[in-house]
């Protein structure tokens, strides 16, 4: 009994490094994008990426052929999203902690960042995506054109002015 | 510009600067899972437990009170004379 248990963490540990060391990179730059950090300053994408990984080292023995690279992906996903409300702000630009401008996508959204993150730089399908964050598939198609005509497209800059006045007035 | 363009310069965009990986991240992530699995395994051991001491208790309990015995009449006198 003991002795398998020390052969399986050896196992665990074996597979999981070489994982981490294939999986991590592209991972945590998900990650920077959905915090909306400078890829050289993300405390808060590595924290996220730590979980993930955590957890998924945690049911690594229960995965049973499932891809651990999905399991990572979707609990990244599905943290953030649940965190965003949080810790962004339901408005975004006026949370605590606003994107830095260095970030690509720091003119979006935190939902609108995570659907353009899973859609286009990770290539997971719409219905997987709407299923994953329980949204309809309109509105992940929806909001997918709008992310993506904001990033190409981007507005004037009178929207920071308006955002100001606002945070200042009571 | 029609969708695919639009999507393939929006991934251009996102694909920029790719962020390192710090060393610590992989004995961090290790060290939480770790913790995760023994607490895991330590909650299971500990339901099993209590689901072995309650059969145990309800088995002692059945064998002394046998609730399926019929309870010795109390209200009716006892026959007699007959």
């Amino acid at each position: 009994m003991e002795r398998r248990r020390v052969a399986q963490d050896a196992r665990r540990a074996r597979e999981f490094e070489a994982f981490v060391a294939g999986a991590a990179g592209r991972l945590l730059h998900a990650a920077t994008l959905l915090t909306a950090e400078p890829p050289d300053d993300n405390p808060r994408a590595r924290r996220l990426l730590t979980l993930s990984l955590a957890h998924t080292y945690a049911c690594w023995d229960r995965l049973r052929g499932e891809d651990p690279y999905d399991r990572a992906r979707a609990y990244l996903a599905t943290r953030f999203s649940r965190a965003a409300w949080h810790q962004y702000g339901g408005l975004g630009a006026l949370g605590r902690s606003r994107p830095h401008p260095a970030s690509p996508l720091a003119r979006l959204s935190p939902q609108e960042r995570l659907i353009l993150v899973l859609r286009l730089y990770e290539g997971v399908a719409e219905e997987q995506a709407a299923a994953l964050l329980g949204l309809p598939l309109e509105r992940v198609h929806t909001i997918c054109d709008r992310a993506t005509a904001t990033l190409l497209h981007p507005p004037r800059r009178a929207t920071p002015a308006v955002l100001d006045a606002k945070a200042v007035s009571p | 510009m029609n969708r695919p363009q639009r999507e393939a310069a929006a991934r251009q965009i996102m694909e920029r600067a790719p962020a390192t990986v710090p060393p610590e991240l992989y004995a961090e992530a290790v060290r939480r899972g770790g913790r995760m699995l023994r607490r895991r395994r330590v909650a299971v051991r500990l339901m099993w437990l209590l689901l072995f001491a309650a059969t145990v208790a309800f088995v002692v309990w059945a064998v002394t009170a046998r609730p399926w015995v019929e309870p010795p009449s109390e209200t009716t006198p006892p026959l007699m004379g007959w």
